[in-house]
């Protein structure tokens, strides 16, 4: 398993695993969401073919109620 | 039974305003916070008559999937969302935040707002414009929250921002319009539109911000904070037209003194 941190949570993955794989583990609409990768936006596009390395900082966001 | 009914466009002309090559007709941008649920914020928003509202990008919780998202409720077809960047204390922070906005909605249009420490929350300036510069830079349609501050809106505008917002009084404050005149003076020298944004606590406010000249006025506690969120937001709407239209008539000149409004010749004896 390869260690990362969604949200600030560390987080084990298995190797390999792409950026759409880690959505569907989480069980998160990937047209509901946006997904930085190491403060760089991952764009919804590339989420099949990005995979994810050791040591990777997720941040997933959503829209939420704000003024 | 909609029993407010407006003066009819067909008459007096359309009256639309434009940001960032958007057309709206509605003249109540509205935020999208602090109300007691996903279902009244939809209620809310649904009777404001707002065509743009304010949203926050936050963290997915993760150990919560099935909570329910703004845009079950709000649908991002029907309403402009303009996501802002509070919480964001500096241009680094801010970009990120709505680099990822842009990614999850596909727009470019953002509020901006950078704000000092409790217990004001005032714009702080220097920051705004360090953010704004960057955000512009990479192809963001910046509308920027800004103090009541002549040359400091002057100066968005100049950088590129499309439209400027000065607050009326802090966020969330409920204090109504603190700073008429200084809203003026923004407004008459701005050639990109003027919102106020906070400050707004009831619907004279609005209708003061929309008498004074502004293009439009964004409140999001005036609403979600009253007593009854729905009918707060019918009585903005309202207040926001009357106040455009009052803007739009022209008001009587003010006088010393009184002019009878009935006739004196024709009395009885």
């Amino acid at each position: 398993m390869v260690d990362i941190s969604v949200n600030g949570e560390p987080r084990a993955i298995p190797p390999g695993h792409t950026v759409a794989a880690l959505l569907n583990s989480l069980g998160l609409d990937p047209r509901k969401v946006a997904v930085e990768r190491n403060e760089a936006i991952v764009v919804r596009s590339q989420y099949d073919a990005t995979a994810l390395d050791a040591g990777d900082q997720i941040e997933i966001v959503h829209f939420i109620g704000g003024g | 039974m909609d029993t407010l009914i407006p003066v009819e466009d067909a008459q007096l002309g359309e009256d639309t305003w434009t940001v960032a090559g958007r057309q709206f007709h509605s003249r109540l941008v509205v935020g999208t916070g602090k109300y007691k649920s996903l279902e009244e914020t939809a209620a809310a928003i649904e009777a404001s008559g707002a065509e743009m509202v304010t949203v926050a990008v936050r963290r997915v919780n993760l150990s919560d999937r099935n909570a329910p998202m703004l845009q079950d409720h709000v649908d991002p077809a029907r309403y402009t969302y303009l996501p802002n960047t509070a919480g964001c204390h500096t241009a680094n922070d801010a970009v990120r935040t709505l680099r990822l906005a842009r990614e999850a909605g596909g727009w470019n249009l953002v509020k901006l707002e950078v704000l000092g420490p409790p217990p004001h929350l005032y714009p702080d300036m220097p920051a705004t414009f360090e953010a704004a510069e960057a955000l512009i830079r990479d192809g963001f349609e910046v509308m920027v929250y800004c103090a009541d501050d002549p040359i400091a809106a002057k100066r968005l505008e100049e950088m590129g921002c499309v439209a400027v917002m000065p607050l009326g009084a802090p966020i969330g404050s409920g204090l109504g319009l603190q700073n008429p005149a200084m809203l003026s003076m923004i407004i008459e020298q701005a050639r990109v539109p003027v919102l106020v944004d906070a400050g707004v606590g009831t619907a004279s406010d609005a209708a003061i911000a929309m008498e004074i000249g502004c293009d439009a006025v964004l409140l999001n506690s005036a609403i979600a904070h009253a007593q009854d969120p729905v009918r707060m937001a019918r009585a903005m709407k309202a207040a926001v037209e009357a106040g455009r239209h009052a803007r739009l008539a022209g008001r009587m000149p003010r006088r010393m003194g009184a002019d009878p409004s009935s006739p004196l010749a024709g009395l009885i004896r």
